[in-house]
């Protein structure tokens, strides 16, 4: 990461970082520049560098700001109509913490509104396009970062993932993207999707930014019951495992020296030099495309070179994950986004002569077809008579899916998948069939139903030039040694 | 027709914890501005997430075990949905599956026991206040910490249902998780009423009341309900499963919402709260801590205070609590002053507030114990100790100030005795007494007792002048 010193001023980066923002202004990246709190800050910590005062481990980096992160720089509007005009008196913990270090938000960038959908086409704002292919999907939610990073407009960007909207769009192209054990990073002042599978992550170029990241990022907030202990910067203390032998020459950790022979690690022993990795045979059929096909087994070839053992899972139950999280997730949709009836804050629709008049044209105004397909499926599935038969049943499904990846877990370190079964496809060509869009997640919702981190690393090209990625699985609290790995890897 | 009532109350408990039950605002809203006990997790900004009170937890165990009740070791929380102003997440948290406290029982003074059924604890609503075309939102109460009671359909008269309310209030302020204020709304009562032939084996249709606020409007709420649901089955009606609302100025009940309107609220497991899981340790250390209850202050007062006081007391906590610090001797003349003089004094609410140190209470006991004070300067004195212009100066230096600490000196009053009979106006009294005429012993005493300004021990007066005049 390149930070701001006596020689590369934080003005430098950060005025670097606008120009080349408006230079691919035809992508749709941002919906909102930051110019003027951007310099400014930057100007600060140059003043700071100047006078020799201490400053962070992301001093003057630049970044960008997926477009549902709370923070008073710019409207936060989820890129949805609805929050139009929210200004945040409250900053999320995770934007905190990076600009404690130095961080410099340049822009926020755009999303599915509300994180809803697969490829930034459900925005108030109209649509990113991909970094390889201009009319293709950036893929999504969180499309506006990964292109930002994928066009070298800043180093990272953050995102969130609730069943793929970080690894997905990281894959369409061609950068780190990781979604985090649940809990690992705070979700205070990130407007909620879905509560029990949305994970706060990043997108980088490369797995040591995302590891220096995650060690400023994560830990627990008294304002999110459901963080994690501090475990990913604890590498070096005793809750970590002996790795069988050195994984390399000294590395840094979020600026601490990390022992050489030891990772953080929540379940085995991994040795991550002979890792066993398991590939799950029920994915590997017609129904993904072929050439990610071959980069999957390009490199096991690989892996099993390097000294890798090859696991050939089967997991039958990870066929129920679609379907139960699009019960869980809209129910929670449902619930989450009931605060937004025109009340207190944001967009609020003319001309209302009652109350319930109120509510109905604010949000049949302010939400997108999406957003309401999501609401009335969740207030379906949790209506009463119906609870039983559809909650309560996903709720059972994703306990078998917990299950099947312990169980997977026990016969291989990590698992590597596709991210999606599709290369980025062309804009406008999924919109209006939400099935075929729903399929898209197939293989990244398992993971947020049992909580476990992935992380989709970029392995080349299609021969049409589009990005392919695959996904790095791990047991939950793996998350550490998946970053290791993954450096392995690279 | 004869109908056997049967009657379920839920009630709702306002907590007075120092804060609220998801957020770290103040939770006593009382003589503040409206919406100046918000927090951003209580008007629901995006992204906010509830953090639960510990402090609560501990109220609802207390709460429990005044009940009698299991408390769970592991509950958690659920989310109930609604649209409406009061309620800014869209949603109440509250414990729909898997309560905190578990089953228990309410014993009434008449020994009759209501079961409750369960207990939870759930953040309030709101307060809309609405005008001729438009509405104003209060959030100070987003939020504050409550537990609502249910009880098993036990309740058989509107007289049960009065005592089992004033019982749970009372229950409630012992246990001090409440401020217990009636009038502000401190504990709310929704009544279920349902009429059956006295031999049937079901229930009949029930009626629900809602938001009652005091003992006596859920008793004439229910016997009206009696009254009307009668008539309706003796008229061969049927009673409709729907919810009422009672006015008190007409005494009326009104039917509001049908079972076929009810609302869906769409439960669902809060996501952003952990389950809550209790090790029986900590169970047992706050059960440890519950203040003593009207039991066992019936049980320890019986001999000392008269059950009549005692039972009107036992409506004042802080009384009986201030009484069992007292010097165990002086509890049944406090215990009189407490009931006929503190409770008819019309700054009663105000004084009970803020009670007396308990030495100034029992030095007063010890005055009027030694006949330093006579029975009037007792009270005088009792009340000033009150008074917070007065307060914390002492009864022996406040019945100074007033000049009201009774002559006890012999020494003394044989002075004013003989000053009194000295005077010319005394001597036809002082004859007609030697001659036999008892009755004159009072005219001389309030001589006596008007030269000494009131302050002599008329008993001790009356005694020298006898054996003064007889010598």
């Amino acid at each position: 990461m390149k930070t701001a010193n006596k020689t590369v001023s934080a003005e430098r980066l950060v005025k670097d970082a606008l120009e080349k923002a408006k230079f691919f202004a035809d992508y749709h990246i941002f919906t909102y520049l930051n110019e003027e709190g951007a310099l400014k800050k930057a100007r600060e910590i140059d003043a700071k560098i100047k006078k020799g005062e201490k400053v962070g481990r992301l001093a003057g980096v630049p970044y960008v700001l997926k477009d549902n992160f709370l923070s008073p720089e710019g409207e936060t509007t989820a890129s949805a109509h609805i929050l139009q005009g929210f200004n945040s008196p409250v900053t999320a913990t995770a934007v905190k913490k990076l600009e404690d270090e130095g961080a410099i938000m340049i822009g926020r960038t755009n999303m599915d509104a509300f994180a809803h959908g697969s490829s930034t086409e459900n925005s108030y704002f109209g649509p990113t396009s991909n970094a390889c292919d201009k009319e293709r999907v950036a893929g999504g939610s969180s499309g506006g970062s990964a292109v930002a990073v994928a066009l070298d407009i800043v180093e990272f960007a953050t995102g969130t993932d609730t069943g793929g909207s970080i690894r997905q769009p990281a894959s369409f192209n061609g950068v780190y993207g990781f979604k985090p054990t649940f809990g690992t990073i705070s979700r205070y002042g990130v407007v909620a999707m879905a509560s029990s599978t949305d994970c706060i992550g990043f997108f980088t170029k490369t797995p040591e930014d995302m590891d220096l990241l995650m060690s400023i990022a994560s830990g627990q907030d008294p304002k999110d019951l459901t963080t994690l202990p501090d475990y990913y910067n604890n590498a070096g203390e005793p809750a970590q495992v002996p790795l069988g032998h050195a994984v390399a020459p000294a590395r840094r950790h979020g600026g601490r020296a990390a022992s050489t022979s030891v990772v953080t690690c929540g379940d085995p022993q991994v040795n991550l030099r002979s890792a066993r990795i398991g590939i799950i045979k029920d994915f590997d059929n017609e129904s993904v495309d072929p050439e990610i096909r071959q980069a999957l087994k390009k490199k096991c070839d690989e892996l099993k070179k390097n000294g890798h053992e090859i696991v050939e899972l089967s997991m039958p139950n990870l066929k129920y994950a679609l379907a139960a999280y699009y019960i869980i997730v809209p129910a929670e949709i449902a619930s989450n986004l009931s605060r937004y009836d025109g009340v207190r804050y944001g967009f609020r629709s003319e001309n209302s002569k009652d109350l319930e008049a109120l509510y109905a044209n604010t949000r049949d105004e302010g939400f997108m077809p999406e957003n309401k397909r999501r609401i009335m499926i969740g207030n379906f599935v949790l209506s009463s008579g119906f609870y039983d038969a559809y909650f309560l049943k996903a709720a059972k499904a994703r306990t078998l899916i917990i299950e099947e990846y312990k169980k997977a877990f026990s016969k291989c370190d990590f698992i590597l998948t596709p991210v999606s079964p599709n290369l980025a496809f062309k804009l406008g060509e999924k919109v209006n069939d939400p099935v075929s869009m729903y399929l898209e997640d197939v293989m990244s919702v398992p993971l947020n139903l049992a909580g476990i981190p992935g992380l989709t690393i970029p392995v080349g090209k299609s021969k049409e030039g589009l990005a392919i990625g695959l996904q790095l699985i791990g047991p939950r609290r793996s998350d550490k040694s998946l970053i290791e790995f993954a450096k392995e890897l690279a | 027709m004869k109908y056997v009532p049967t009657i379920g109350i839920e009630c709702h408990v306002q907590l007075s914890t120092k804060t609220k039950l998801f957020s770290e605002v103040d939770n006593d809203a009382r003589g503040k501005e409206p919406n100046s006990c918000v927090s951003p997790v209580d008007y629901a900004l995006p992204g906010m997430l509830p953090r639960l009170n510990g402090e609560a937890i501990k109220y609802a165990i207390r709460a429990g075990r005044a009940m009698h009740c299991n408390i769970n070791a592991f509950s958690r929380f659920d989310r109930k949905h609604y649209f409406y102003p009061d309620s800014p997440k869209g949603y109440q948290i509250t414990q729909f599956y898997q309560p905190i406290i578990g089953s228990g029982f309410v014993e009434l003074p008449s020994g009759t026991k209501i079961r409750i059924e369960h207990a939870h604890l759930e953040g309030d609503a709101g307060k809309l206040t609405h005008f001729s075309d438009y509405s104003l939102v209060d959030l100070n109460r987003v939020d504050t910490p409550l537990i609502e009671i249910v009880s098993m359909p036990d309740i058989h008269s509107p007289k049960d249902a009065h005592d089992y309310c004033k019982e749970l209030w009372r229950l409630m302020c012992y246990a001090e998780v409440t401020y217990g204020d009636l009038y502000n709304g401190n504990m709310r009562f929704d009544v279920n009423i349902s009429l059956a032939e006295e031999d049937a084996k079901e229930l009949g249709t029930r009626a629900e009341i809602k938001n009652l606020n005091s003992f006596k409007s859920v008793e004439r709420a229910a016997e009206y309900e009696i009254k009307r649901q009668s008539r309706l089955l003796d008229a061969g009606e049927k009673v409709v499963q729907e919810t009422r609302g009672w006015d008190d100025a007409s005494g009326k009940t009104t039917g509001q919402r049908s079972k076929e309107e009810a609302k869906d609220y769409r439960y669902m497991p809060e996501p952003d709260l952990p389950p809550i899981n209790l090790s029986k340790e900590f169970i047992d250390a706050e059960s440890a801590k519950l203040p003593l209850m009207p039991d066992d202050y019936r049980e320890k007062f019986n001999q000392k205070i008269s059950e009549d006081i005692l039972e009107i007391l036992l409506d004042y906590p802080s009384l009986m609590k201030k009484l069992n610090e007292i010097d165990e001797k002086n509890v049944k003349s406090l215990s009189n002053l407490f009931a006929s003089v503190l409770l008819a004094e019309e700054k009663s609410a105000e004084y009970l507030n803020d009670l007396p140190p308990s030495k100034d209470l029992n030095e007063l006991a010890e005055m009027n114990e030694k006949k330093e004070l006579s029975s009037t300067a007792t009270k005088e004195v009792f009340l000033k100790l009150f008074d917070p212009q007065m307060k914390g100066r002492g009864a022996k230096n406040i019945a100074k100030e007033l000049g009201l600490v009774q002559e006890n000196d012999l020494g003394a009053l044989q002075k004013i005795v003989d000053t009194v009979l000295a005077k010319p106006e005394t001597q036809k009294a002082q004859e007609d007494f030697r001659n036999g005429q008892e009755k004159v012993i009072g005219f001389l005493v309030g001589q006596v007792m008007k030269e000494s300004h009131g302050k002599a021990n008329p008993a001790a007066v009356q005694e020298i002048l006898r054996k003064t005049l007889t010598k």
